[in-house]
């Protein structure tokens, strides 16, 4: 990778300081923007780590819909977001100071020589359907991971519709009555350009995942992005996006493709180097329409019954 | 030539972020600090996109970059919209 | 000192204090925001050392993809039951053990 330059030390130390700042401040919402600002620039550490997928999923799920989800939780819990200062425990303050030096000792004391896996990936990138190695890695090299996230991402959605409807104790909160949201037709405005545009730049990420940074993730996140943009200039995530066979579709298509190979005599998940890019474009595609279906509904909730 | 106009035009849009930063910071109020804010992310950006466009490899990096000032004024015109009539809203005396 | 030292170390300090922040803050969204703040670390950790060689390591980064996912679901389900708690209760905070006995 690239040299270690001003930039990178400016950078580094503004991602201290901001996680020092975002946790110590007394005010809650400043906590907030500061941890969006936060993941913007980290962001940017990961392009000059060179991990511009990590970028992008950063970027739009780390900063975008975490920051979000945490602003709209923040404004259906009033009077409750300023709390007293941060006791001092010292044995909390010494077993976070060791953990940091034992992670920083053991950092210090990595072998210069990088013993990673980018030549074994390297070596049998041909046999994986794509031609980005970061996307052979999460569909195929490393499948079973991506078949699990997908399942906790599903799960995730089943335990927050089972925690009970949208919990909004101001009314003027609530998805139905928010036609006359206080957002005016700007925001409206641009929500309708900006949407056909999402769902473009979505599709791109997608189809430019086999050979370029990007792929399922990102474009489902890019697209749950315009779910939660609609919803907050007063247009409801429309039912159907919730509904069970659309988030667990991802999770049941790469469960199924996989459950296949293995009624073929292969390995669980072991994908024929010949059929591996259709049947990744098929589990991709899947995949995308999940994500941003479950990630969307997350930040939405399940309709309240009213 | 051509590098050195680049430098002045980006030198030019950094001007103008420092100048919006220092308003964002010493601006009495919402209003006066958004007023500072939207110039850097306008001219500021503005002046950073010409400046680098000269020293882009093909149009099509151009392009790319005249498409991401153009979201970044969209998103932020709306966006300061929506801060401003939150600051008005808090102004007002609570109704009822 | 490398670039890719440079962002361990970083992370290393993220995750102290993002750990440190979870157990200190009482309010349970600043909670969710130290968690972040310390996996936000955890990743730098992750990826960073895959950067020393002249290109970064894919299977790291592929982890660390899952991982963000992994969090946000996470994240929302914690803030989903402090709204929950905050909608029943008031309150936006657990109570304390010094809570309980008084």
């Amino acid at each position: 990778m690239g040299e270690l330059e001003a930039l990178d030390l400016l950078l580094g130390l503004a991602l201290v300081a901001l996680a020092w700042r975002l946790l110590a401040a007394p005010d809650l919402f400043e906590g907030i923007v500061l941890f969006v600002t936060f993941g913007l620039l980290l962001s940017f550490a990961w392009v000059r780590l060179g991990a511009p997928d990590v970028a992008l999923a950063e970027a739009a799920i780390g900063a975008g819909l975490t920051g979000a989800l945490l602003l709209d939780a923040r404004g259906a819990m009033p009077g409750a977001s300023v709390e007293g200062p941060a006791r001092l425990r010292w044995p909390v303050a010494v077993l976070a100071a060791a953990t940091g030096g034992v992670l920083v000792a053991a950092v210090l004391t990595l072998p210069a020589a990088p013993a990673g896996l980018e030549g074994a990936v390297a070596a049998r990138l041909e046999e994986s359907g794509v031609a980005h190695p970061v996307t052979a890695v999460l569909l195929n090299f490393r499948g079973y991971d991506t078949l699990l996230e997908l399942g906790v991402l599903w799960l995730a959605w089943l335990a927050v519709a089972a925690a009970g409807p949208r919990p909004d104790p101001r009314p003027e909160l609530r998805p139905d009555l928010r036609a006359e949201a206080p957002t005016g037709p700007v925001l409206a405005a641009l929500v309708s350009q900006l949407v056909p545009l999402l769902i473009l730049v979505g599709a791109y990420l997608l189809w430019a995942g086999a050979h370029a940074p990007g792929g399922a993730f990102q474009a489902g996140a890019i697209l749950a992005g315009g779910g939660v943009l609609l919803r907050l200039s007063g247009v409801p995530l429309p039912e159907a996006a919730r509904a069970a066979p659309v988030v667990g579709l991802g999770f049941a298509l790469f469960l199924g493709v996989g459950l296949a190979q293995a009624a073929a005599g292969r390995r669980f998940l072991e994908l024929l180097p010949a059929q591996a890019h259709d049947l990744l474009v098929l589990v991709e595609v899947a995949a995308t329409v999940s994500i941003a279906a479950v990630l969307a509904a997350l930040f939405a909730g399940r309709r309240s019954v009213s | 030539m051509l590098e050195l106009a680049s430098s002045l035009f980006v030198a030019a849009g950094l001007v103008f972020f420092v100048a919006g930063t220092a308003g964002l910071l010493r601006f009495p109020d919402a209003l006066t600090r958004l007023h500072a804010l939207t110039k850097a992310d306008n001219l500021g950006l503005g002046l950073l996109f010409v400046g680098l466009a000269l020293r882009a490899a093909s149009w099509s990096v151009a392009v790319r970059l005249l498409v991401v000032w153009l979201l970044v004024l969209f998103a932020s015109t709306t966006a300061c919209h929506l801060v401003a009539r939150a600051a008005l809203e808090a102004r007002r005396p609570p109704r009822g | 000192m490398t670039l890719a030292t440079w962002y361990a170390l970083v992370g290393a300090l993220l995750a102290a204090l993002g750990l440190h922040g979870a157990v200190v803050r009482r309010h349970l969204l600043r909670k969710v925001l130290a968690l972040n703040l310390a996996a936000s670390g955890v990743f730098l950790l992750l990826v960073a050392p895959g950067a020393r060689g002249p290109t970064t390591d894919p299977v790291p980064q592929a982890m660390v993809i899952t991982g963000i996912v992994v969090a946000v679901s996470a994240s929302a389900l914690a803030i989903w039951l402090a709204r929950r708690l905050h909608a029943e209760t008031g309150r936006a905070a657990l109570p304390d053990a010094e809570d309980d006995r008084a």
